[in-house]
């Protein structure tokens, strides 16, 4: 029975309230200072970083970051383009690529499958830090050093993405596909007719998963290019704040040039937050 | 019928190399080629610039280790650093990442709570954000005269000057409680750094990626541990009310134990990131105060051109975190059910 109060108690549901609004303070607080921040001039930034409302309120480093100032305008626009082209195309790479691997693996009989399971299994546990320098002699070799095919094709493919493909078609039953094949439908035409379809949020998984995977890469576009043409977001940010284009303080127009780089991807997750959220969370109990 | 079957059996056959064959190829040129390449060049001193293949390349055997581990000398000096930043990072790191996200897990799954979405959804909003985006607003916020400081000066203390301090806590520490001379024993080296070093715990720098790095994952393993929680029996509690065990009880006897796979899995996923972190630490450039083993292999391959070296450290790292992990399973395994 004491327990059954206890569980009542509302100085305890205060307490569990009162933590949880610090920590929501905790995780969101960061985003509003920068938000306010890209609003600042670089000395208010500097003096009053606690402050949320800027003053003088300015837009000087939005005008920067799209190129409408007389200052060294930061070549955000690059940025944004080489992100947009090269997520997109890792990921569709990706969607299309694990979702055939992974079929086959789930579906297909064939000859040394088991093989090619455990090879594929066993590139999982390659720490990702530890290919840096492998990739970068294998475009070197490949002349892909310095190009889109060089940053596109090597991270094109993930181990990751065939599994979870795998374990969604293991889920469809299998008499569906039975019948199409005893109605004459190819591997290839059940695989895209049958199959596909009916795994979908698998795909929408896959995707979301991929797209935010290569929008936020850093290191490996850091070893696969020198050319500023081909920064990225990430890239070229890091490099711009390194001091050097010389933005040593210049945390305004930083901050606010992450800010925009963040909001592709935050969208997608608002959209798409209850197939993330769970995905994540299914990895969870799996693992 | 039998010969149908065949046919059968030879197109799914042709059909299963077809599919697979595109994944499989990425992967053999993209990874596993190149990792025998690397490891290859481990044992030469290419410079990144000839053909690794190629006639100016010289097999070294095992210099560039013998560099990095025995060799007294400036690489080994530099290196043990690097190990020495990256062990205090994991171990404040892991510990305090997987107990926020399940503290957290739990408070978000109570039933009372109105609202839960949105604090699950704040939570784990950081994790999903760029690692470059996220450490350039942690950067401002841990300036000298930054944010942090701000807000610790509302309780009445001097926050230091976070990023450019190299000193280690356990150091600051000790020098708070009268001992600021490292006492006779710990002069001993080991790799070429004292005991009293190796023992100075993570330099104030690194506290700022220590936070960071806590912030940004414990979202993710939040929702593990959320998962895990949903699928704790209802009934395993109220047997628990019945016999009267109070909530820490419950949560000891009841919660813990049904948590640990997820337990095993997040420690694991913590140990194996930790010892990779390197975005974070490029944007605090190379300081050696936050130099990890992961940018220092980058340092020595990309901006001194010692190749050799810097892939000799991406093995080093690597079988340091397989016999991790191996060794994490062994101590913590997992419950057969």
């Amino acid at each position: 029975m004491a327990a059954v109060r206890e569980r009542r108690s509302p100085s305890r549901r205060v307490l569990v309230y009162g933590a949880l609004i610090v920590f929501a303070l905790l995780f969101l607080g960061p985003f509003v200072i920068q938000i306010a921040t890209s609003f600042k001039t670089d000395p208010d930034a500097t003096n009053h970083p606690l402050n949320i409302v800027p003053h003088p309120a300015t837009l000087e480093s939005w005008k920067r970051i799209f190129g409408y100032s007389s200052d060294q305008p930061v070549p955000f626009g690059t940025w944004l383009r080489n992100s947009i082209i090269v997520a997109t195309c890792i990921t569709l790479l990706r969607v299309f690529l694990d979702s055939l691997a992974g079929y086959a693996l789930a579906r297909l009989r064939f000859p040394g499958r088991r093989g090619v399971f455990m090879l594929i299994l066993g590139t999982l546990a390659v720490p990702n830090v530890v290919l840096l320098i492998p990739r970068f002699l294998v475009l070197k070799e490949l002349n892909l050093y310095n190009s889109y095919a060089g940053m596109i094709l090597p991270i094109s493919i993930d181990a990751a993405g065939i599994f979870l493909m795998r374990g969604f078609f293991m889920q469809i039953p299998l008499a569906i596909e039975e019948a199409a094949r005893i109605d004459g439908a190819g591997a290839l035409r059940t695989y895209w007719d049958i199959a596909l379809p009916l795994v979908k949020p698998g795909l929408v998984t896959l995707t979301i998963l991929s797209f935010q995977g290569s929008w936020n890469e850093f290191s490996f576009f850091l070893v696969a290019t020198s050319d500023p043409k081909y920064d990225t977001l990430t890239t070229g940010l890091a490099k711009f704040s390194g001091g050097s284009l010389g933005a040593g303080n210049q945390f305004p127009v930083t901050l606010g040039a992450a800010l925009l780089s963040t909001i592709p991807v935050a969208i997608l997750f608002f959209i798409f937050q209850r197939q993330i959220v769970r995905s994540q969370m299914s990895s969870g109990v799996k693992g | 019928m039998s010969s149908t079957r065949s046919q059968e059996n030879r197109r799914q056959a042709l059909a299963g190399w077809f599919f697979v064959s595109p994944a499989l190829l990425g992967l053999i040129i993209f990874l596993v080629v190149p990792i025998v390449l690397a490891l290859y060049v481990s044992f030469t001193n290419w410079d990144g610039l000839s053909n690794p293949l190629g006639g100016d390349v010289k097999w070294v055997g095992l210099h560039n280790y013998q560099q990095l581990l025995t060799h007294d000398g400036l690489t080994r000096t530099t290196f043990a650093g690097a190990l020495r930043n990256n062990f205090w990072f994991v171990l404040f790191v892991v510990p305090a990442q997987t107990a926020l996200a399940l503290w957290l897990a739990v408070l978000v799954n109570n039933k009372f709570l109105k609202g839960r979405s949105f604090f699950r959804t704040a939570f784990y909003f950081p994790s999903i954000t760029s690692s470059i985006a996220i450490t350039l607003v942690f950067l401002f916020l841990f300036q000298g005269g930054g944010a942090v400081n701000g807000i610790l000066s509302w309780f009445g203390i001097h926050g230091p000057n976070w990023l450019a301090d190299s000193r280690g806590v356990i150091h600051v520490w000790l020098s708070g409680v009268g001992i600021t001379k490292p006492p006779g024993w710990t002069q001993h080296t080991v790799m070429g750094q004292s005991l009293w070093d190796w023992f100075s715990g993570p330099s104030i720098a690194m506290m700022v990626i220590i936070f960071l790095v806590i912030w940004t994952t414990s979202g993710t393993f939040m929702l593990m541990f959320l998962a895990a929680l949903q699928n704790v029996n209802e009934d395993l509690y109220e047997a628990g009310e019945l016999d009267g065990a109070g909530p820490w009880q419950r949560f000891r006897y009841v919660t813990l134990p049904s948590l640990r796979p997820t337990l095993l899995l997040v420690l694991t996923l913590g140990l194996i990131g930790t010892w990779q972190v390197f975005d974070q630490i490029y944007l605090t450039g190379n300081n050696p105060a936050t130099r990890t083993p992961a940018y220092m292999s980058f340092d020595q391959s990309f901006q001194n051109n010692h190749f050799g070296v810097g892939s000799a450290i991406a093995f080093l790292l690597f079988a340091l975190i397989m016999v991790l992990t191996l060794l994490q399973r062994r101590i913590l395994p997992e419950e057969i059910d």
